[in-house]
């Protein structure tokens, strides 16, 4: 492959509210048995790229502890790797990342060394399949200075949490507008980037002198008139999770046949952290209907319309439905969840009732966890 | 020089011919269990947990299946730059070469191996038994009473203890005579196969008996060192332990799983069991299916009902399909509308629509009685079964088989089917 994978995973977002306390988006689980970056880098490494860099800053203790080996997603190589960035001091500077073109500014000696001609840009919070290998071949066609994966989304309320575009008949790009108030496009930036390496690195540095820090308002903006900027469509199921209830509802997509037969059936496969989990027990009470259960999980109740995630423990008579339960819950007797997205390592006491009544309902609950 | 205290010699070369079809293409140790395990996962698993991290482990039948989940021993912490998991099969030698034609003469042929590692002490196991245990535990017993070699061994009820290799020990633990299948056993402390033995004192006894062919552990090396007044002792075990030799044997370990607090419980935090299955999808229920006192692997879709079964990894259960009482190994596809009773169904095996399995009377098997008995319907990895066929108990069945294989539509009871090129 001929670019150099770069993963911008260092984001918070207050739409996550209560979620993103103890991890950064990218480190979300996902679907069951992932985390959401597992996507990005599954991608990257599908599509033989050889070298990442994941760009981490907000609260990277979970992520850091998910990617501490790259053997998972076959990054475990002679040449290239995995490399996990995170602020540091230097001689020369003292600040964090602030903002994603001051991260990569902050890590363009490893840009500098490389030797691949391109670079791939993505963000760790998406969940979607992509070959980069198509992007680079249209941004090759395109002659561009800088593609964009941009997709069409099904209403404009949504795209305002995004960069809106819009682009001439031959897909060059007129309008950028970085997360707009009221949003006149449903056509967004999926911060999905093509650019060749040389220029990353000049467009980088003129914004460091300029101490200017974004990339999408300091670069992707303001040269959208002087650099050839295009977009690419992806056609192919995409979506963001950075705020609640897209991370609802992108985790319920996975009850649909079709989005499990996309990402689970068909190849290439997403990979994850291995987590040595024995199959799921469903004991004499268990009534489970249209939801999808991890490993390690024990069932003795009632779950419908929900996803369990790994070492789940439903206790007797519980009744869980149209809800997300994260990792290594443990809910006790007769609890009723409904609607609510469930915090990993909860412990929700016997007889509780948790009810998202106007949308989804964040419960975090740390209890003392009674012994198994 | 560097060293290892102690390395692990992993015997996984049998082929365990009382599993009928299951070990037509696969070593016994290699055999699926409890859903996404194989056999070996157990002693292995034990080794890393144990703090054992050089494992010579013997292959000989069919093991390309053991070598592909062994790989380079990641799943296990077994890749190491020193030590590790190797497999060692039997290699061509200048002046004789031979199979393994004995437990103890594979480990006589591999004792460059162990030299390597220049141990002080060596165990050995063998890849076919369900259990958790402290190797390490062992070995300090073995220190305390300075012996050269220690048997693990098990009290089994006295009236079945004529089934095992039966050791006499005093009450410090030191043997003092052997019983091979006793008629009349002194002693209900049986043999485990799993041996700690000090490096000489091994050494020795497999140099002086190389010429012996068959050489075999409880047979030879075993007396052997008895024989010569070496210190043995019996070191007593008392958790769970199962030999999954035969069909019956291994049905119901699996079904053990099930049980609400399991005897043997694989949800324990302490003492992991570890596997190679590589990154899987969570599984999917459908709105229709019932699932019930069973354990399901991850990458499942389940449309209809199942009941007290063992479920592996990738296995798809077909819509008003109901499945009681059985263990459906890996990527196993059951058709709609299929019964299925009591049934060992291998990996990458194809049952058509509507299928009756498991149905009619006990008649014993008229081909192998002793290996397809308990009630059970056996079939083999990658076979296929047609639409709308009926089979009943104590069947086997293996291959790719056709509606005309099924006279009627039927496999009676006690029948078996094997397809073109399918051993026994």
């Amino acid at each position: 492959m001929r670019a150099v994978g770069l993963i911008l995973a260092g984001g918070n977002s207050y739409k996550m509210r209560e979620l993103t306390r103890k991890r950064a988006v990218a480190a979300m689980p996902m679907a069951g048995s992932y985390r959401a970056i597992d996507f990005t880098l599954s991608n990257m490494s599908n599509s033989h790229i050889q070298k990442v860099a994941v760009l981490t800053q907000y609260n990277a203790r979970s992520l850091n502890e998910h990617l501490n080996s790259s053997k998972w997603w076959d990054f475990g190589r002679k040449h290239g790797g995995l490399f996990v960035f995170t602020p540091t001091i230097t001689a020369d500077n003292g600040n964090w990342y602030r903002g994603t073109a001051d991260a990569i500014y902050q890590n363009l000696e490893f840009l500098r060394k490389c030797h691949e001609p391109y670079v791939i840009i993505a963000s760790g919070d998406a969940v979607y399949k992509m070959d980069y290998n198509k992007i680079l071949e249209y941004h090759i066609a395109k002659k561009a200075d800088i593609t964009v994966g941009y997709k069409e989304l099904d209403s404009h309320t949504e795209a305002s949490r995004f960069g809106t575009i819009k682009m001439n008949e031959s897909m060059r790009i007129e309008e950028f507008e970085e997360k707009p108030m009221v949003a006149n496009s449903s056509v967004v930036s999926t911060g999905i980037y093509v650019i060749r390496r040389r220029l990353l690195i000049d467009l980088i540095e003129h914004c460091a002198e300029e101490d200017r820090h974004d990339f999408v308002t300091d670069i992707l903006i303001r040269y959208k008139n002087l650099k050839k900027i295009f977009g690419y469509k992806i056609k192919d199921y995409w979506s963001n999770i950075s705020a609640v209830d897209a991370y609802y509802q992108t985790n319920m997509d996975f009850l649909k046949p079709e989005v499990r037969s996309y990402f689970f059936k068909e190849l290439p496969a997403i990979y994850s952290k291995v987590s040595d989990l024995p199959p799921a027990k469903y004991n004499p009470g268990a009534v489970v209907k249209n939801s999808i259960i991890a490993s390690g999980s024990i069932i003795n109740g009632t779950v419908e319309n929900s996803i369990l995630f790994k070492k789940t423990f439903v206790g007797n008579n519980c009744v869980i439905k149209n809800s997300i339960i994260l990792n290594d819950v443990y809910l006790g007797d007769n609890t009723y969840v409904e609607n609510c997205i469930v915090e990993s390592r909860d412990t929700i006491r016997a007889n509780t009732r948790h009810v998202g009544e106007n949308g989804v309902k964040v419960v975090v609950e740390k209890n003392e966890r009674y012994a198994l | 020089m560097r060293k290892k205290e102690m390395i692990a010699m992993l015997l996984a070369g049998g082929q365990g011919s009382r599993l009928g079809v299951l070990t037509a293409k696969v070593a016994k140790p290699a055999v699926a269990f409890g859903g996404k395990y194989r056999i070996i996962d157990f002693p292995l698993s034990n080794c890393i947990n144990s703090g054992i991290d050089t494992v010579g482990v013997l292959t000989q039948y069919q093991p390309l299946r053991l070598n592909t989940h062994i790989g380079i021993g990641i799943p296990w912490d077994l890749d190491r730059n020193f030590g590790g998991v190797s497999i060692l099969p039997p290699y061509e030698k200048s002046g004789s070469s031979e199979w393994y034609t004995g437990t103890a003469n594979a480990i006589y042929q591999n004792l460059d191996y162990m030299e390597t590692f220049n141990p002080d002490y060596v165990l050995i196991l063998s890849g076919d038994h369900i259990y958790k245990m402290d190797y390490e535990v062992m070995l300090d017993y073995h220190k305390e009473n300075h012996a050269d070699v220690t048997i693990a061994a098990m009290p089994v009820p006295m009236e079945e203890a004529s089934r095992f290799g039966i050791v006499v020990a005093e009450e410090d633990g030191k043997i003092s005579e052997f019983q091979e299948k006793p008629e009349q056993p002194k002693s209900n402390l049986a043999s485990m196969g799993i041996y700690i033995f000090s490096w000489q004192v091994l050494k020795d006894a497999l140099i002086a008996l190389r010429e012996v062919h068959g050489c075999d552990f409880g047979k030879h090396i075993i007396p052997y060192c008895h024989g010569r007044g070496s210190r043995l002792f019996a070191y007593e075990y008392n958790g769970y332990w199962k030999d999954v030799g035969t069909l019956g044997s291994y049905w119901e370990a699996n079904m053990e799983l099930i049980d609400i607090i399991p005897e043997f419980n694989l949800y324990e935090e302490f003492w992991k069991i570890y596997t190679n299955s590589g990154t899987l999808p969570p599984q999917y229920i459908s709105a229709n299916s019932v699932i019930e006192k069973s354990i399901i692997s991850n990458g499942c879709e389940a449309y209809g009902e199942v009941h007290n079964c063992v479920v592996g990894a990738g296995v798809t259960i077909g819509q008003d399909a109901v499945v009681r009482d059985s263990i459906i190994m890996q990527d196993v596809k059951i058709g709609d509308g299929c019964v299925i009773d009591k049934a060992i169904i291998a990996e990458n095996s194809e049952i058509g629509k509507g299928c009756t399995i498991g149905i009619g009377k006990e008649i014993p098997n008229k081909l192998k009685p002793s290996v397809y008995s308990f009630g059970l319907v056996t079939i083999g990895e990658n076979s296929k079964i047609p639409d709308g066929v009926q089979i009943g108990k104590n069947t086997a069945i293996s291959g790719v088989t056709e509606k005309y294989d099924y006279p009627n539509g039927i496999l009676e009871s006690g029948e078996t089917l094997i397809k073109a090129g399918e051993r026994l």
